[in-house]
């Protein structure tokens, strides 16, 4: 049972406030939430606090704050999870979620709110089942862009760029239920994996965690049906195998409850009709044996080694430095990159990695007063205390490190209306934690 | 928000609600009952459609209704229960929408709470748990909250039930998942078997939302690792890396992060354990820096070599953030593992350089006293404090190096007497600080009575390892936490629900404070009224305890040993115990002392007897851990009879609950 909802922006004002029980002080308990939180000691989590009998729960998303308030002892799970699918729910009603969409669209917001809780209490969050109670229609503003001219090409000539889709494509409402039928019909197919990697300073690996999801968006009517095909050879669990080839092999899978298993066991298709918006359509994880080499390897350098032809993106390299240090003087091999001191930590960015490449950085650092190594220990080489763990954030497009793709995507589509939908499908890695000891 | 319009508006809403054919619009219907029902004036006429909603065709029409029922109900206040309104609700439980069914709890709930809520009978429940399949996670999540209040006839029933739940611990939604455990968790109180096998099944689900995306899940699902951790040591052991914390992540889950592995080390994974949080003790984050030491610091009570070691190396890196936290690791350690003495006592020359605060320079100044003897040039290091104490800011500091310096005056008289000498002067003729100056003065004197004397008061023992034993033995039953599962207790932390729910009871019992608070003020522990209070409820329920009833300490402890515990009970507590007054209060309602520890001590204990007049003892134990902010009460009786037991422990409550209330 939730008294009250609001979302705030990231400098604490008040976008939404809806009190559904009429039992609580007012409006200015926003204000007295971000007071809260701001005054926070650092040891204590901000997630749940509490002030007299109420509870304040919250969860950050895209830099709002959606903060419930409870004055019962309820679960955090099932609270923690209903907020999280409001912010999905309005950002699939309202195109992303944003503090310029949601000001933009407060009556959608509150009319949403309306229909999903009642009294404090959750009625559905089924897109299914609101489409048909929502009236309001989303306003989109779309921001003029020097990106979408240049897929129109020189001379009215076709560029690659239309291949693919717009980054903004997926940003749109998904809902719009009277409006021009010549919206294109598309779904939006993603596999992201997030690695967390721990390596020793000798180059074996600790810690390999891979948790990955497949999240689909579709703008397809509700009710079409939609076949997703996995590679053949994943299993499932530590005793199965299939085939003679590297079988993908994942820990432990759970599927969204609208998927239809029965030829996932003998051909591994999943079938579901999606309702339109967001939906994780199967979450899996996987430790420690991983089918395929890790993307990076550091050892005094960082080496980039997939096959190349692929590439990875906003690579930094992030590394603690002893405290005192002066003076850097670095490197690097190509003027693309950058390095630079901050906050007692080495950052290095390289905006673009070639697959298969082999990328150095040299960095002489300057620090004052450090205690020189231990005199007594038999190893002179160690490095001073302080410097290190060095860790990459990156991201990998068209690359899983499970192996796992989708094979094909076929929709049983009605032919009504206008053209074969169009369908995106992406594969993407990137770095959750990618820590290497030094 | 309600609708707060003008006299017109509240006409024409009037009208419209008494027109029928505002019900053939679900959409206008709703919006009118949600609108109007908060506004005053209107609610005569809002009953109507309300009772005609609940017999609608439109199941979304009934979903509105029902709730409508609960949200009338609170607006008329402190009206009767209608009779009629809730048989109907109950019969729509068998309603086809599986919305319509959650809300018809949810409104019962809401209409029934001063009699305590909806009641789940067999058919309701089983009822209940055919439909479970077709409603969505909320309402799962929900329904099954409701039915932790279902109690099975049988073992049979009890595991059909467990049966048909299975499923749900597989569900993709963790309220759900954590929803079920929960519930198998009391419905199988009796089984533990079956509790850890719900344990090793929810471990999938949980450690998933450990490395969520959601950093709140994420927080929320460490918390009840930990709380899993209190009872089964091992049940994450082989996960820890898990539980390794990246860089990226906030503060708060990288705390959580580091308690459970500090609680999950075993001999397989200490070494990697303590690799791990070495990399953290050097953070960027002093805060999370000094959390890591203070854990391998709580590791090191177990496997002490390796830590000690850790934790000398981190000395070499001369920062003051660390340094500071070392010693003190070091001092807490030296008090429970004497063995780890000798290393220590190596470590610590040269630390005083970089240690700024009181804490730091308390805990450095207390092992030169305790183990000077063992540490060279220990005089020289307090020497320097003696130089510099005009310009020391801490009083605890001073008074700190004051004991010290006695201290290590008896083992190595001739490096010290100068000093000493140098610091009393100082203390007694020149310091402000009242405190101080007391135990200067308190120093000199005892001094002058002999050096044996001081020896006497000053040599105690530098160790005791059985404190540590009494920490480990804290591993709880599933069963003291299953109902705390998957609520905010957790989240909280045990200690800090036990002052948010106090400071909420007082607020709401408004009248018994008003009791306490006037004897508090007039200075009798139990005014006269009260008296009459206490007394009473014994009278009520047939309990009559004899007045004068002495147990020698031999035979309560003889009786204690051979009987069972019969009851066993937590109440809420806060600060330190004055036993005195603890003492005086048990007298009055006859229940006797036989021993009690001193006021302050850690953990603090009292053993407590009693006699009724059909000759029957119950013999009570209480017990205050220090962390806990809660006192334990085990009673045993001689002669097993629930009814006297459960007045006696009225009594006793009475009691304890108004001594905690005077000094909170």
């Amino acid at each position: 049972m939730i008294s009250q909802f609001f979302i705030l922006s990231s400098k604490g004002d008040p976008l939404i406030y809806k009190d559904f029980r009429g039992d609580s002080g007012g409006r200015d308990v926003a204000e007295l939430f971000y007071r809260k939180l701001t005054g926070l000691p650092g040891d204590e989590s901000p997630v749940v606090m509490h002030h007299d009998d109420r509870h304040f729960i919250h969860i950050r998303h895209s830099s709002l704050y959606l903060v419930a308030t409870t004055s019962e002892n309820i679960s955090p799970f099932s609270l923690l999870e209903l907020l999280s699918r409001l912010a999905t729910l309005l950002g699939d009603y309202c195109g992303s979620l944003s503090e310029g969409t949601i000001s933009r669209n407060v009556a959608l917001v509150y009319e949403i709110l309306d229909e999903v809780l009642d009294y404090g209490y959750v009625q559905t969050t089924s897109t299914e089942m609101l489409r048909n109670f929502i009236q309001t229609e989303a306003v989109v503003s779309k921001p003029f862009s020097l990106f979408d001219l240049s897929s129109v090409g020189l001379f009215g000539a076709e560029t690659q760029q239309s291949k693919v889709a717009p980054s903004s494509a997926a940003s749109r409402p998904v809902l719009s239920s009277r409006s021009d039928q010549s919206q294109k019909n598309e779904v939006f197919l993603d596999v992201v994996e997030r690695l967390s990697v721990l390596i020793a300073s000798n180059g074996s690996l600790l810690k390999v965690d891979v948790q990955g999801e497949i999240r689909l968006k579709s703008f397809l009517p509700s009710g079409s049906e939609m076949r997703i095909g996995l590679t053949e050879e994943f299993c499932v669990g530590k005793s199965e195998l299939r085939g003679y080839g590297p079988g993908i092999r994942v820990d432990e899978v759970s599927f969204h409850s609208s998927v239809n298993l029965d030829e996932f066991e003998s051909h591994r298709i999943l079938r579901l009709q999606p309702p339109q918006g967001e939906l994780t359509v199967m979450r899996y994880q996987l430790s420690d044996d991983l089918p395929s080499p890790l993307p990076f390897r550091l050892f005094p350098s960082v080496q980039w080694d997939r096959g190349s032809g692929r590439q990875a993106l906003n690579v930094r390299l992030h590394l603690p430095l002893p405290r005192g240090v002066v003076s850097l003087s670095q490197e690097l091999s190509s003027p693309e990159q950058k390095a630079e001191l901050g906050e007692g930590a080495l950052r290095w960015d390289l905006p673009r990695v070639q697959g298969g490449s082999q990328l150095s950085g040299l960095f002489q650092m300057d620090v004052p007063g450090l205690p020189g190594p231990p005199s007594h220990g038999p190893s002179t080489s160690a490095p001073p205390l302080g410097l290190g763990p060095a860790s990459l954030s990156f991201e990998l497009p068209r690359h899983t490190c499970s192996g796992l793709q989708v094979r094909f995507l076929r929709l049983s589509f009605r032919p009504c209306s206008n053209a074969n939908p169009h369908k995106w499908v992406r594969h993407l890695s990137h770095s959750d934690a990618y820590v290497i000891r030094i | 928000m309600p609708y707060l319009g003008s006299e017109d508006v509240v006409k024409e809403l009037k009208k419209a609600l008494c027109n029928p054919h505002i019900q053939a619009d679900r959409l206008r219907y709703r919006n009118v009952i949600q609108r109007v029902i908060r506004m005053p004036g209107v609610q005569e006429y809002i009953q109507q459609p309300i009772l005609n909603g609940l017999r609608d065709k439109a199941s979304y029409v009934r979903r509105v209704a029902v709730l409508g029922c609960a949200k009338m109900h609170n607006l008329h206040g402190d009206s009767e229960v209608d009779g009629a309104l809730v048989n109907e609700l109950y019969s729509l439980l068998r309603d086809q929408d599986p919305i319509v069914v959650v809300n018809c709890l949810r409104s019962l709930e809401e209409i029934l709470k001063q009699e305590g809520g909806v009641v789940i009978n067999k058919p309701i429940a089983h009822h209940l748990l055919n439909r479970m399949s077709k409603l969505d996670q909320w309402g799962q999540a929900e329904v099954l909250n409701f039915l932790l209040r279902y109690q099975p006839r049988s073992e049979e029933e009890l595991f059909d039930i467990l049966n048909l739940l299975d499923s749900f611990l597989k569900s993709s939604s963790p309220g759900v998942v954590m929803g079920a455990t929960k519930l198998f968790l009391i419905l199988a109180k009796k089984f533990p078997h079956v509790q850890t096998d719900v344990l090793v099944r929810v471990k999938g689900p949980l450690l998933a939302a450990c490395s969520s995306e959601s950093r709140e899940l994420c927080f929320a699902a460490l918390c009840h690792v930990r709380q899993i951790l209190h009872s089964l040591p091992g049940h994450f052991s082989s996960h820890y890396k898990k539980f390794f914390c990246s860089y990226s992540e906030p503060h708060y889950i990288k705390l959580q992060k580091v308690e459970v592995l500090c609680e999950l080390v075993n001999d397989e994974n200490v070494q990697q354990v303590l690799e791990e949080l070495r990399g953290y003790c050097t953070d960027v984050s002093a805060d999370f820096a000094q959390a890591a030491i203070f854990a391998i610091g709580g590791i090191a009570r177990t496997y002490t070599d390796q830590c000690v070691q850790i934790l000398t190396e981190l000395l070499g890196l001369r920062q003051e953030h660390i340094t500071t936290v070392v010693v003190q690791t070091f001092r807490d350690l030296v008090w429970l593992c004497p063995q780890c003495t000798e290393a220590v006592c190596q470590a610590l020359p040269g630390c005083e350089e970089n240690i700024q605060d009181s804490e730091g320079k308390q805990a450095l100044i207390w092992l030169l006293g305790v183990h000077g003897e063992r540490i060279p040039n220990a005089p020289y290091i307090l020497e320097d404090f003696v130089e510099n104490v005009k310009s020391e800011t801490f009083p605890a500091v001073k008074m700190e190096l004051l004991t010290a310096l006695v201290r290590l005056f008896l083992s190595r008289p001739a490096e010290c007497q100068d000093m000493l000498g140098r610091l009393l002067y100082y203390c007694i003729e020149e310091e402000k600080n009242m405190a101080v100056r007391d135990r200067g003065l308190f120093y000199y004197r005892l001094l002058l009575v002999g050096i044996d004397e001081v020896k006497r008061i000053l040599c105690s023992p530098k160790s005791d390892p059985s404190l540590g034993l009494l920490e480990d033995q804290a591993e709880r039953p599933v069963n003291s936490w299953a109902s705390d599962f998957n609520t905010l207790v957790p989240v909280y932390g045990k200690a800090r629900w036990a002052t948010i729910s106090k400071c909420v009871g007082a607020e709401h019992g408004g009248s018994e404070r008003s009791h306490t608070a006037s004897f508090a003020v007039s200075g009798h522990l139990i005014s006269e009224e009260n008296k009459g209070r206490v007394q009473e409820a014994p009278d009520s329920e047939t309990l009559m305890l004899v007045p004068n009833c002495q147990l020698t300490a031999e035979y309560f402890e003889k009786t204690w040993l051979s009987l069972e515990v019969a009851h066993q009970q937590v109440l809420p507590w806060q600060g330190e115990v004055h036993p005195d007054t603890l003492q005086m209060a048990l007298q009055v309602v006859n229940i006797q002392t036989i021993a009690m520890s001193r006021a302050g001590s850690q953990p603090w204990k009292a053993y407590l007897s009693a006699q009724d007049d059909t000759g029957c003892l119950f013999l009570t134990e209480l017990l205050l851990e220090s962390e806990n902010s809660e006192m334990q009460i085990s009673v045993k009786q001689s002669e097993a009879r629930t009814e006297t037991l459960n007045s006696f422990m009225s009594v006793l409550e009475t009691v304890i609950g108004t001594i905690g209330d005077i000094k909170s």
